[in-house]
């Protein structure tokens, strides 16, 4: 995206106020370009130069501003003030005219045949009656600069050159000629040169040796002659010296010499639309008449408008807001095109736009949909959901857990949810309060007497049962447990819980251990001091299942979430088995 | 050395006939020549022929008496001819020699031992166990008595000696090279890996086992069901709820308070928490009517509707309890306004919703190989308007299709709350029959207007258990070795991944591209298979396909790749196993396996259908 630099003491004097930075930044978002970054002409130098200078107060603030790559006409302060201008509604948008020359009187170009080996086509204007001041001329010279780099592809499609055209006569001739053939002092030299010898002098400057190879293999070089045979540039090269323009220019010829008609067509509309306004018949741009070899003449620059006719069912469908069609008028007028309502015969409202000169980038009516969507706001633009899914957090949180254990290298087991009431309570070392368990009361074996209130008896009845498999055993469960809940309808409700066993020759405690820390890793949570509420810590826990001494409690942000230990040996012993083992088990829910 | 020894001598002779001669002749330690020998035949360097050896050697006494005569001779010398006591001969010679001496020459009859005195009864005695202990110790041949009686005195044992007879063998060189089992970082570090030559790997055996963690073979069934339900655009229901009213999971769904689930014997009621507190009240009052009096053009059963009997909690029976609830949700959702902008609203359109979810329920029922009292319900229902019948079979077709059954049938049925109601039945390939795969219905009006959906909106659902397509799958026949804590942790860790959802083979919408699948005679087969509606593969492609089969595209190709024919065709279809494909003609029902010489000269391509 092209960056141009304009001062922000200059751009508010322009825009007609002034502007907090955040503010000027909002303005920017609404429009579609970004302020890219504010410095100083001299903090640039200072960049340049790698120097470390304390910057001084009084440096004159520059915004770096990014613009749409299809928008040439942002590529000037003056462009960007007009537009900014006419989007806040301060301004109305500007009807560009030729002025009215005799045929007679009129400049012309002449295009000599030969052009149509290396660049063939030329067009020019004039800017009568111009006021330049140091910054209007720095503006002109920068827009040139710009277009050359971006529409005019290092000036091999387009180059620009601009004359005082009080120190040059025309008709002008646009000639292709053997570079020994031209001989004239360059801009910013004092001596003449032969086209050959300059190329070669060329090789050595740094900003214009890049262009060389447009020009430099080919028999002819384009140059630009007025009546008294004044070399007015060598394009894409340079200009003569002889007509370079000044502060005080007051009559600036503008010619472009290209390899793209529509390029040369876009460029001279820019730059004379932009400076037109400093013309003391503003916005009127002098024509000039292009005449070919073989006769036939254009006169340039074109400054028609392209009118297009958008239905308006088209903008509202496209953009999703039910607009009438003079809402859509005035909204197409904020973004410089004109606009205005017709009913076609079969009663179908359509807005017949007038785009501008100074648009190229309109070619379709999805642009003119575009421009009404940004003068609306793209961000009051109301919303449609288009059908999705969501998922369960729970769900989606328990199964990226299990794939983590898993990859810890547990095996996941899946048991049953009722199980007897000796194995919830008794085999635990757990009495029953009466407050805590859902209790069936038609089982119809002492295996469903309750829904299980931890899935501890689970893991220790698959490691029961799994007397031969080779130790260690590291098994893992994510399920639901149910506990009594007043504040529920039916009194009870589901719990998440995540539980872990080891089980070997030794207790495992500390592999144990470490997969709490590991899932506090990739839940995101730190360890932090006992007492700190902004991770998690461990601390003794006296558990009635655990052995006394070898377990702890999970405290996660302040909150006991679950117990892990050594299981106790009479437990092991209720459910028969005589490996020592280490559990885990802690309600995931918190995580969420 | 050894090594050397054995190798070199093999250059120049044909064997080492022995190597306990050759341990002596070339004086290294045999042990040492038995050590080489193994390694040498174990990399097949040689190939040694074990040799076994006996012989006797002297015992440690035998020794002994081999060096300083028996104990009888030695007893014999100790009497002078005129006599001696016993005392003095007792203190004359070793006890041991005395006690062995005395017993053998009383036997050899050499000795008269009185009570005082002993004496001489012969001059001169020969020490035969000496001599032969002596012959014995020279490797001489004994005879067999004198042999026994050696053995009986344990005066010798039997010594098995071990050797081996070596020739060349398959690797044989005449110096071995040395050969690497792995790739080291020294290796690296030197260089010398260039050199390196590898013991040759076993891959008949397997390779080391892995560690790591499993995931339980159901709950992958299940994550492969819920990504077929998220293709399918539906969205999970929260079913974190065991713990449910009488009210959701039957009233809500019209199932009359007298239903038989609605028994002790089928359904777990709870003793704590015995009841529900709250009910939506306006809700329950509308169910109650439609239950006694009907309304919404339905008749209703007539009957008292007692609030005790929905109070009643129990663990939910079915997941439809938690689609009760939602749908009773949307149907609130429904009344709400929506803001548009600025100050303008508007009612909330109805929302068409998908739903699934997959969660355990619970059955009072006896235990046995295909009955827990607990398994997994999958459920899906579509609550859109103007859904049809068509939509539902649409939709089964859909989702069974992914399953890898794609042959369905339906079944009319009986459901509480659908009607039309229909069992879901899959031709199964393995079983040659038609079995029940879920059942499935549209909810009645009599449940969703109650709830207060809109007039023409429908839901259609249906529902199946996870076990049962996971037992069929991994070929389990006792629900108990796939869920609950009775479960082999070895098969959890041997179970492979669940390819549910997934082209295979085995069925549905499969593309084997542009693979070759055979070259016969000049042509070359391609299979690139469609699947049709109608198409219902069981099993592996080569397997008798059956009757089930009706369509699938070969294609034909010369060996340059030009097309020569393409056929979809239908019929009755046949396999072939050698290149495990099946080809149907249309136009006959002859079987023509395709690598015969029949079907190679029927160059005719058989006629074409279109394919749906």
């Amino acid at each position: 995206m092209p960056t141009v630099s304009v001062g922000r003491d200059h751009l508010f004097e322009a825009l007609g106020r002034t502007y907090e930075q955040e503010e000027f930044e909002e303005l920017c978002f609404e429009f579609g370009i970004e302020l890219d970054d504010v410095t100083t002409e001299k903090e640039i130098m200072r960049k340049e130069k790698h120097l470390e200078e304390e910057a001084s107060a009084n440096e004159e603030v520059i915004y770096k501003i990014e613009v749409p790559a299809n928008r040439y006409d942002l590529l000037c302060l003056e462009g960007l003030v007009q537009a900014l201008r006419i989007f806040k509604k301060a301004d109305q948008i500007p009807t560009y005219t030729l002025a009215d020359v005799s045929k007679e009187s009129m400049l012309k170009m002449h295009v000599k045949p030969e052009t149509s080996l290396i660049r063939p086509f030329v067009v020019c204007a004039v800017l009568r009656g111009i006021t330049f001041d140091e910054s209007r001329y720095n503006s002109f010279i920068d827009l040139q600069d710009r277009l050359h780099q971006n529409i005019c592809r290092r000036r091999t499609l387009v180059a620009i050159g601009t004359h005082d055209l009080d120190t040059i006569q025309g008709p002008f001739t646009y000639e292709a000629l053997p570079p020994s053939d031209i001989n004239f002092v360059p801009l910013k030299q004092v001596k003449k040169f032969r086209a050959d010898e300059l190329m070669e002098f060329y090789k050595s400057d740094l900003k214009l040796k890049k262009f060389l190879h447009i020009i430099e293999n080919s028999p002819v070089f384009p140059v630009i002659y007025d009546h008294n045979r004044t070399v007015l540039s060598l394009p894409p090269i340079i200009n003569g010296a002889h007509s370079a323009i000044n502060l005080k220019t007051k009559n600036v010829f503008i010619e472009c010499t290209a390899t793209d008609l529509t390029k040369a067509k876009i460029v001279l509309n820019t730059m004379v639309t932009m400076f037109s306004m400093y013309c003391e018949r503003k916005f009127e741009v002098e024509p000039v008449e292009v005449i070919y070899p073989d006769g036939k003449s254009c006169l340039y620059p074109d400054l028609s408008v392209y009118s297009m006719e958008v239905p308006l069912s088209y903008i509202i469908d496209t953009v999703g807001v039910s607009l009438e069609a003079d809402e859509v008028t005035s909204l197409l007028n904020r973004m410089q095109l004109h606009a205005k309502q017709s009913l076609s015969e079969d009663k179908e409202c359509k807005i017949i736009v007038s785009v501008p000169p100074t648009r190229s980038d309109v070619l379709h009516p999805c642009d003119v949909v575009e421009d009404v969507g940004i003068a609306y706001g793209y961000n009051n633009v109301p919303r449609r959901k288009l059908a999705s899914l969501k998922p369960l957090p729970l769900n989606q949180l328990s199964d990226l857990i299990r794939l983590e254990i898993a990859m810890n290298g547990f095996t996941e087991i899946l048991t049953w949810i009722l199980c007897s009431y000796k194995e919830n309570f008794s085999m635990l070392n757990r009495k029953d309060d009466k407050s805590t368990a859902v209790i069936i009361g038609n089982p119809r074996s002492a295996d469903f007497e309750v829904v299980r209130t931890s899935l501890m008896p689970g893991a220790l009845k698959t490691v029961a049962h799994n007397k031969d498999h080779p130790k260690p055993i590291k098994i893992f469960e994510v399920g639901d447990i149910a506990v009594l809940d007043e504040a529920k309808d039916v009194g009870a409700t589901n719990r998440r819980q995540l539980a872990a066993l080891y089980c070997g020759a030794n207790s495992g405690f500390e592999l144990i251990h470490c997969l709490v820390d590991r899932i506090m890793e990739i839940i995101g949570c730190p360890f932090v001091a006992v007492g700190d509420d902004t991770g998690y810590y461990i601390k003794l826990s006296n558990e009635p299942e655990f052995l006394p001494g070898r377990q702890a409690s999970i405290i996660y942000r302040g909150k006991h979430i679950g117990t892990f230990g050594i299981v106790h040996p009479e437990i092991l012993n209720n459910f028969d088995i005589s490996d020592p083992c280490s559990f885990l088990e802690l309600n995931m829910e918190s995580f969420l | 050395m050894a090594e050397e020894a054995i190798l070199g001598h093999l250059e120049k002779n044909v064997e080492i006939s022995d190597s306990g001669d050759f341990a002596s002749q070339s004086g290294i330690d045999h042990n040492e020549i038995v050590n080489v020998i193994k390694s040498l035949h174990g990399f097949r360097l040689v190939d040694a022929q074990d040799i076994k050896r006996e012989k006797w050697v002297l015992t440690d006494e035998g020794k002994l008496y081999a060096a300083a005569g028996s104990p009888e001779v030695q007893l014999f010398l100790a009497v002078p001819p005129e006599g001696i006591s016993r005392e003095e001969l007792q203190r004359k010679v070793d006890p041991s020699v005395y006690k062995i001496g005395c017993s053998q020459a009383i036997k050899n009859k050499w000795l008269e031992i009185g009570k005082q005195q002993v004496s001489r009864k012969v001059q001169q005695v020969e020490d035969t166990a000496k001599d032969l202990l002596t012959r014995i110790q020279n490797e001489e041949a004994l005879s067999q008595a004198d042999i026994d009686a050696l053995k009986r005195r344990k005066l010798i044992a039997l010594q098995t000696w071990k050797g081996y007879s070596v020739r060349k063998g398959p690797n044989y060189a005449p110096k071995r090279k040395k050969v690497a089992t792995d790739l080291t970082r020294e290796n690296l570090q030197r260089g010398d890996w260039k050199e390196l030559e590898f013991k040759e790997y076993n891959f008949n055996a397997k390779g080391q086992s892995a560690e790591g963690g499993h995931l339980h073979p159901l709950l992958k069934v299940r994550r492969q069901l819920q990504m077929i339900f998220l293709q399918m655009g539906f969205e999970e229901m929260p079913t974190n709820n065991f713990v449910e009213s009488s009210f959701w999971n039957f009233d809500a769904l019209f199932q009359p308070q007298q239903h038989p689930a609605r028994d002790s014997h089928d359904t777990f009621f709870l003793q704590a928490p015995s009841t529900t507190k709250m009910l939506p009240e306006d809700y329950v009052e509308r169910v109650k009517h439609v239950h006694e009096h009907g309304g919404y053009g339905s008749r209703g059963y007539g009957y008292d509707w007692k609030r005790e009997e929905a109070n009643k909690n129990l663990l939910r029976t079915h997941t439809t309890a938690v689609s009760s609830r939602m749908l009773y949700l949307l149907a609130q959702v429904e009344k709400f306004l929506r803001f548009i902008r600025g100050d303008v609203y508007e009612l909330k359109p109805f929302a068409p919703k998908k739903y699934y979810s997959i969660d355990r329920v619970f059955r009072n029922e006896a235990v046995d190989r295909t009955h827990l009292a607990e398994f997994h319900q999958i459920e899906g229902l579509v609550c859109d308007r103007g859904l049809t019948l068509g939509d539902l079979i649409g939709v089964l077709q859909d989702f069974f299709s992914r399953l890898g059954m794609s042959q369905l049938r339906f079944k009319p049925a009986y459901n509480p709350y659908t009607e039309p109601s229909m069992e879901i039945f899959s031709y199964h390939e393995g079983l040659k029959k038609w079995v029940e795969i879920g059942n499935s219905g549209m909810f009645r009006p009599e449940m969703l207007l109650p709830m207060g959906l809109p007039e023409d909106v429908r839901v259609i659902a249906w529902g199946l258990s996870l076990e049962r397509p996971t037992m069929i799958l991994y070929g389990v026949d006792n629900i108990r070795d796939l869920f609950g804590h009775k479960v082999d942790l070895g098969l959890i860790k041997r179970n492979p991944i669940c390819r549910l959802g997934i082209e295979q083979l085995t069925g549905l919408d499969w593309l084997l591209g542009c693979a070759p699948i055979g070259l016969f005679d000049n042509w070359v087969l391609y299979l690139f298979a469609r699947r049709s509606d109608h198409t219902a593969f069981g099993g592996p492609l080569g397997r008798d396909l059956g009757k089930g089969l009706k369509c699938f595209l070969v294609e034909m190709r010369d060996i340059l790749g030009r097309k020569i024919s393409t056929s979809p065709s239908t019929g009755a279809g046949f396999s072939c196993m050698k290149c495990r494909i099946g080809l149907v003609p249309v136009q006959t029902s002859t079987r023509l396996p395709l690598h015969s010489k029949e079907f190679l000269n029927r160059r005719q391509p058989p006629p074409t259908t279109k394919i749906r």
